[in-house]
């Protein structure tokens, strides 16, 4: 088994905000199961803020902690806020990742970037 | 917190009474084997008993005949017979004939190989990972120097019809090697019936001691050492033998060898209640491998939906030890080439655990493992998206297999 941080181990054991928000403004799915981890993030968005995230995550101890530290980071934060997280940060917000699951496990920002696009593009063409 | 070991395959403890074998050769038999004095005369008794014990256990006829040459481990084992048979260079020919599901301590060393301009064939295997002998004997050209082919494979526990195969290399006059590491000591393997020139066994798949381990040389078999130097091991394996860890292997084989079949029915009867019980309480579990032709000490299953290392991570916390081919659990991130081969689908053989369990494992504790694994299996499904998809849409590998 990898070496986790305690604060993975914390999160993957409690993992916070699992599910699907219905009727959701933005949805951002990441990975694939051939890789081992995927990720499927909703957002709720209202005042350009997130004001709920959710997800379901197929995936490793560090995929299940990445979800949950990102949901946790991206609540209440502006879109742009938001789409300024990065992995890097998430994984340094989990006290670090061990070096091979820095990259497929550690997509948790990325999909929640796809989750704000989605809801971007969603807002572009509602104004156009 | 109660602990429930299903990772035996991994490690086992040490039969208490191969320990006992052991100690004397740390201390008052010290000395070494190739001594002129009487310090040696002991532990050079101790090694020849210890051969013929590994003998017995597979049937060979030591001494005389054939040898068993002592190594540090089956992957050791492995390397001696294929390196050096192939050094020994006794047969001409560029072609190394194996199956696609061989430990990597057989693979990789071929995948050298090949960059060196060897012609590997990898045979594949059916659903089962059983090898079809008709490819076998098709892919036997007059350039084959060698087959290797295991007993039985440590992951999914299909056992190889070996006598057959071994049979029609000898029928084009090619040596057969085979990897017995994780079916020696539960399984009946017997050298002569078989009619295996060479095979690799490691003493801690059967309560021996780690470092331990040996390869079964027929008579007529020219091989070169790995390691050149003294003459130890024939001159095999040069280096100050492990008397203490080659003790133990023979301790730990005469007690495989006198037991074998009371320890594999109860392993076994322990194995298939274990199956039984998750299957009955856990849906969407699909077994991977034969559903009879397998070590009696290994079950695997994949969970559907959700993947290996979580499920590992959630079974360690609940006290229970097991191991997954899931890309995530290897250092390597990639899924078990075994899964692979036999056709389990990529997100199958990421939630796939092996249950290993040994002859310490106790038919009171299944009602608690299936429990454990029911509990974290749900957990992971309800927060996984592959499961809530097919909630919605019906969509699954219920049916692949």
């Amino acid at each position: 088994m990898p070496m986790y941080s305690d604060k993975v181990m914390e999160h993957f054991t409690n993992p916070r905000n699992i599910g699907e928000i219905e009727d959701p403004d933005g949805v951002g799915e990441e990975g694939n199961p051939v890789c081992g981890d995927m990720m499927k993030f909703t957002i709720k968005v209202k005042d350009n803020r997130i004001e709920d995230v959710k997800y379901f995550t197929f995936g490793c101890g560090a995929a299940i902690a990445v979800s949950s530290m990102v949901s946790e980071m991206a609540k209440g934060k502006t879109l742009e806020e938001a789409l300024q997280i990065t992995n890097k940060q998430v994984a340094e917000e989990l006290g670090g990742l061990p070096p091979n699951k820095m990259h497929c496990s550690n997509l948790g920002a990325d999909a929640l970037q796809k989750a704000i696009r989605d809801y971007m593009e969603k807002q572009g063409e509602v104004k156009q | 917190m109660k602990t429930i070991n299903l990772d035996y395959t991994a490690a086992a403890p040490v039969d208490e009474s191969v320990l006992e074998a052991m100690i004397p050769y740390f201390r008052e038999h010290y000395g070494n084997p190739s001594s002129g004095h009487a310090l040696g005369e002991k532990p050079l008794e101790a090694l020849e008993e210890a051969r013929e014990k590994v003998g017995r256990l597979i049937g060979a006829e030591i001494p005389g005949k054939d040898q068993i040459i002592f190594t540090a481990s089956a992957s050791e084992a492995n390397n001696l017979a294929l390196k050096g048979i192939i050094a020994a260079g006794k047969k001409k020919g560029n072609r190394i004939i194996t199956s696609t599901i061989e430990h990597f301590s057989i693979l990789n060393q071929l995948k050298s190989l090949e960059k060196e301009g060897y012609d590997i064939v990898r045979l594949p295997v059916d659903g089962y990972g059983l090898v079809d002998p008709d490819q076998l004997e098709e892919a036997i050209t007059d350039q084959t120097i060698l087959i290797s082919i295991q007993v039985a494979n440590p992951e999914i526990g299909t056992i190889q019809p070996i006598e057959k195969l071994a049979t029609l290399a000898h029928e084009k006059g090619v040596p057969f090697h085979t990897d017995a590491a994780a079916a020696a000591g539960w399984i009946p393997i017997d050298v002569e019936k078989t009619g295996v020139d060479m095979l690799s066994l490691a003493g801690d798949q059967f309560y021996g001691p780690k470092g331990s381990g040996a390869l079964f040389v027929r008579k007529g078999i020219r091989l070169r050492p790995l390691i050149e130097g003294g003459i130890q091991e024939k001159g095999l394996r040069a280096g100050t033998e492990n008397v203490p860890a080659i003790v133990g292997l023979g301790e730990a084989a005469r007690l495989a060898h006198q037991s074998l079949a009371e320890r594999a029915e109860k392993v076994a009867s322990f194995r298939n209640q274990l199956k039984e019980a998750l299957f009955k309480e856990i849906p969407h579990l699909h077994l991977n491998g034969h559903p009879d032709n397998r070590l009696p000490r290994n079950l695997n299953v994949s969970v559907e939906f959700v993947e290996g290392e979580a499920l590992l991570m959630r079974l360690n916390m609940a006290g229970i030890y097991v191991s997954s081919g899931s890309s995530c659990t290897s250092q390597a991130l990639k899924s078990s080439h075994v899964l692979e081969a036999i056709g389990v689908p990529p997100e199958l053989a990421q939630g796939s655990l092996l249950l290993a369990p040994g002859r310490e494992s106790r038919e009171e504790d299944i009602p608690y493992i299936t429990e454990q694994l029911a509990q974290v299996a749900e957990l992971l499904r309800k927060m996984s998206p592959l499961y809530h998809q097919y909630l919605k849409e019906g969509k699954n590998n219920a049916n692949v297999q």
